[in-house]
């Protein structure tokens, strides 16, 4: 399809032109412009520059879908903000025109995000870490008998001497426990040598270093390649580690220059690949994400979440930007989590007039508690993502991101309403 | 005849700090370290008043207060809390439970002794 007589129709209902206006000052027929907004004839160049001097747009505006991720990332900073009002409905003019400046303004939103969210873990580490409450206890513990023996020790009543020297060695031994927990504290609480590291949360941390090489891990496959170098955070090791004995598993039951002959063949079908070399669909997942980024093979997303609905990986697509929470529901993998074990492939097609067009497979897996039959099981839903050209069909599924920034105004799953000037903005149907 | 204090708390120099100020101001000090058997010690001591401790082995101060307001023998005790959790909620939730006084550590000693007696005289 045509997107470029989308974005005149999107431009001239935005500036308020009916369709003969526009067409009367750009010297054609209304009923040419009708065809060309519904993408049946093309708008020749000299055409288009009469269109955008008309409707007072950059000509790159029509020609050009604005990168549709910028334009996610700068509405969902606009509604982390939503106190200022920013006008909304341009936001797609902001990315097409200056996309500098609102490359700069989502990345700024998202350093905020990331401390804040740094924020919010030493807040919870205040509150709930054990550990940490226990030494803090001490320290006021410690503090609370010296300063309440030294007043005794200091004030007016005289005190026999065996009490003074009971009282000297209380506050000894009071100062040298204070002095120990402090060090204690001071070891737990210094900050590791990789500061801007730490901003992100594990799980991020780790995503951000298996996004270096696309999830894939050279070193964990057949052909002998050098190691990467050492996570030095401790927790985002563990989980790199947990990340790459599953990797080394999934690399050994599907040899990757087989896996990879297997794919193409299969057109990156991950059902055919299942059926084809019987193995689980959720490792079949994962080899399909994480092939060498110079594989030449289609780029694919992937999700992990668990029972509650918590992210537990995220790799991204290209073109769209999946979201580590307050998701849409009727996204495939949480159909899948409420079916475990059965297989879910859906197109999807998100909101706005250059909507990307995806299509999903999903499967949720139970495994055992390894405490007792007796414990829930642990699932774990896994979708793979891949951006598609194909156009909507009578299947596919309108979702969204979160309900805040969505602009379906008539969906029936909208946990809140949206944002007010998106509620009324251009969205192309489906 | 000297008033009873009974005081539950397991930091022993503070044990040893608070049971010299108080004896020196004319109470009969006992003491009391562990959570889990408090209530035993408090129905055989029948003291006229508890300084208790949040963070106690085995059971909180919390828990120990709830217990006294239900038991009608000892719901008219008076009870101040002296506790290193000093946030808000923690005060809010003493009080819901009911207690006489609230202090946070670290405390001054004088301010002890003047609560004791503002509860339950010299």
């Amino acid at each position: 399809m045509n997107r470029t007589g989308e974005r005149i129709r999107a431009r001239r209902m935005d500036a308020g032109l009916a369709q003969r206006d526009l067409a009367r000052a750009v010297d054609i027929s209304a009923s040419y412009l009708n065809l060309i907004e519904h993408g049946k004839r093309p708008a020749g160049a000299a055409l288009l520059r009469r269109i955008a001097a008309t409707l007072a747009v950059d000509i790159g505006l029509l020609e050009r879908p604005a990168d549709p991720t910028l334009v996610d990332r700068l509405r969902a900073a606009s509604d982390r903000l939503s106190t200022i009002a920013t006008e909304t409905v341009q936001t797609e003019d902001l990315v097409a025109r200056f996309p500098g400046w609102a490359g700069l303004i989502t990345a700024q939103a998202l350093e905020i995000r990331t401390l804040e969210d740094r924020l919010q873990m030493m807040t919870d580490r205040l509150t709930y870490d054990p550990d940490l409450a226990k030494a803090l206890h001490g320290v006021i513990s410690a503090v609370t008998a010296i300063q309440s023996t030294a007043a005794i020790l200091t004030g007016d009543s005289k005190i026999d001497a065996d009490w003074q020297a009971r009282f000297h060695s209380n506050i000894h031994s009071d100062a040298r426990k204070l002095a120990d927990t402090s060090r204690a504290l001071v070891a737990y609480l210094d900050a590791p040598d990789d500061a801007e590291r730490t901003l992100l949360s594990p799980l991020e941390d780790r995503e951000a270093i298996l996004a270096t090489t696309g999830f894939h891990r050279p070193h964990l496959e057949t052909h002998p390649a050098p190691a990467p170098a050492p996570v030095t955070r401790p927790a985002v090791a563990a989980l790199v580690t947990q990340y790459d004995a599953r990797y080394a598993d999934d690399a050994q039951a599907l040899p990757l220059d087989d896996f990879l002959q297997a794919a193409r063949a299969a057109d990156h079908d991950p059902m055919v690949l299942a059926s084809q070399t019987r193995q689980p669909l959720d490792r079949i997942f994962r080899r399909l994400a994480s092939v060498p980024p110079t594989s030449h093979d289609p780029d694919h997303g992937l999700m992990e979440i668990d029972a509650a609905g918590a992210v537990l990986l995220l790799k991204q697509v290209f073109g769209f930007d999946l979201t580590r929470g307050g998701d849409c529901p009727l996204w495939p993998i949480y159909t899948a989590l409420g079916q475990p074990g059965r297989p879910i492939t859906a197109a999807v097609v998100l909101p706005g007039q250059n909507a990307a067009h995806l299509v999903c497979h999903a499967i949720a897996v139970p495994v055992a508690h390894p405490h007792g039959p007796h414990l829930p099981p642990l699932v774990c839903a896994t979708m793979l993502v891949r951006t598609i050209n194909a156009p909507s069909g009578p299947q596919t599924i309108p979702v969204g991101v979160a309900c805040r920034i969505c602009a379906r105004s008539d969906c029936p799953a909208r946990r809140e309403p949206a944002m007010p000037v998106l509620a009324v903005g251009n969205v192309a149907s489906l | 005849m000297a008033k009873r204090v009974l005081l539950i708390e397991d930091e022993a120099n503070i044990i040893e700090a608070l049971s010299f100020i108080l004896s020196r101001d004319g109470f009969t000090v006992h003491t009391h370290e562990d959570g889990t058997t408090a209530m035993d010690k408090i129905r055989g001591q029948r003291p006229d008043m508890i300084i208790l401790d949040v963070m106690l082995p085995g059971r909180s101060g919390f828990d120990i207060l709830r217990d006294l307001r239900a038991d009608p023998t000892t719901r008219d005790l008076p009870v101040m809390m002296l506790t290193a959790r000093g946030q808000n909620k923690d005060k809010a939730l003493a009080e819901e439970l009911g207690v006489d006084r609230f202090m946070t550590k670290p405390f001054a000693n004088e301010e002890v002794c003047a609560q004791v007696r503002a509860l339950i005289g010299s």
